[in-house]
């Protein structure tokens, strides 16, 4: 396998935080939908 | 026929000249300390407003509240590059930096600016959403684009968005705009140009060279100093203002009046002497003055002193 130039690793590392970062994102999102949805649908009122 | 190629990606599959922002440098756009108080005057407005949200849907509003500040603040870095590259204070941030392309950023604060209004509007009411995206706007475009660069009033007619956030919590539980939240409102927007003046005076040289027309680099210090305390004196009895319209309590007005009378005496102090310590003396103040206030109402309604 070639070696790969430092600059070309950092960059992927980059990309991957990045990438990560937005699957915690859109995970949040789909629990916050989620959760929005169950207490709309409980009235939404305070317990 | 095939376009003709203008840019080629190296073998690798990146493009070794392209920004390359890490997931922190999509945070820094957000402007995190600025979030941070929004984040609270917004609290204090959701737990001080008359009715009940369900706690999911409250921290879903107060997500939307500091979301829409963070949209407000990457739309701003992408608009005020130029400026934030000559500045010290700035220099670093991810598009000045290189780190980031203007494009992104933008994008970035388009999206959570519409997605920030829309589940507002989702989880609680069309009244806050409204108020969300009248406070983003008016950062934006009056604030950011029209005012910044144009009036050495900026900050006094800007200070307007930093002042929703307790309106906005209080409409999303209650769904109006009352005299309570205006009150709240009030007590931000007029704190707002003695603080950020008081840092003015201090930074002076460097908005000159940035060219903003900051009131310290277009009037001078006298002119400044003047208006400083002009504000000062209308703050110190507005901060006993929630007391009066019974959104707090009497010993809150005590409080919120000795503090306003400190804040009156070191405005008088800084005029009288004039310099860069007492300057961050009055900034330091002004920061913990507002937290106080904010804190002691917060306060009274979550231990059931004020209901």
């Amino acid at each position: 396998m070639a070696n790969r130039d430092p600059a070309d690793v950092e960059r992927r590392k980059r990309q991957r935080s990045r990438n990560l970062a937005l699957l915690a994102v859109l995970i949040g999102v789909i629990v916050l939908f989620y959760l929005m949805t169950i207490v709309q649908f409980g009235g939404g009122e305070a317990p | 026929m095939s376009a003709p190629t203008t840019h080629r990606w190296p073998a690798s599959g990146f493009d070794a000249l392209a920004p390359n922002p890490s997931a922190a440098d999509f945070v820094t756009l957000l402007k995190p300390r600025v979030m941070s108080l929004v984040v609270f005057t917004g609290l204090t407005g959701l737990v001080m407003a008359p009715g009940a949200l369900h706690p999911v849907l409250a921290l879903v509003a107060i997500l939307c509240i500091a979301i829409g500040a963070g949209a407000s603040g990457a739309i701003n870095m992408w608009y005020d590059a130029d400026i934030d590259a000559v500045m010290e204070r700035t220099a670093d941030r991810p598009i000045p930096a290189g780190r980031m392309s203007r494009e992104q950023a933008l994008t970035f604060g388009v999206i959570l600016a519409v997605g920030s209004v829309a589940v507002m509007g989702l989880a609680t009411n069309w009244v806050a959403a409204a108020l969300l995206a009248l406070t983003i706007g008016f950062y934006v475009f009056v604030y950011t684009m029209f005012l910044k660069r144009r009036t050495p009033q900026n900050i006094v007619i800007g200070g307007a968005a930093g002042a929703f956030p307790p309106m906005i919590g209080w409409a999303a539980v209650s769904g109006d705009v009352a005299i309570g939240s205006v009150v709240l409102f009030a007590l931000i927007f007029f704190w707002t140009p003695p603080h950020f003046w008081a840092l003015g005076l201090v930074k002076a040289k460097e908005y000159a060279r940035a060219g903003v027309p900051m009131l310290p680099v277009v009037a001078g210090e006298k002119a400044t100093l003047r208006q400083i305390l002009l504000y000062s004196v209308i703050l110190a009895p507005l901060g006993v203002l929630p007391a009066v319209v019974g959104i707090a309590s009497p010993a809150y007005g005590v409080a919120a009046g000795v503090l306003g009378l400190v804040f009156l005496a070191l405005a008088i102090r800084l005029a009288v002497r004039p310099g860069n310590k007492l300057a961050m003396g009055l900034f330091g103040y002004s920061i913990a003055y507002l937290f106080l206030l904010f804190a002691w109402m917060l306060g009274e309604r979550l231990l059931g002193v004020w209901a």
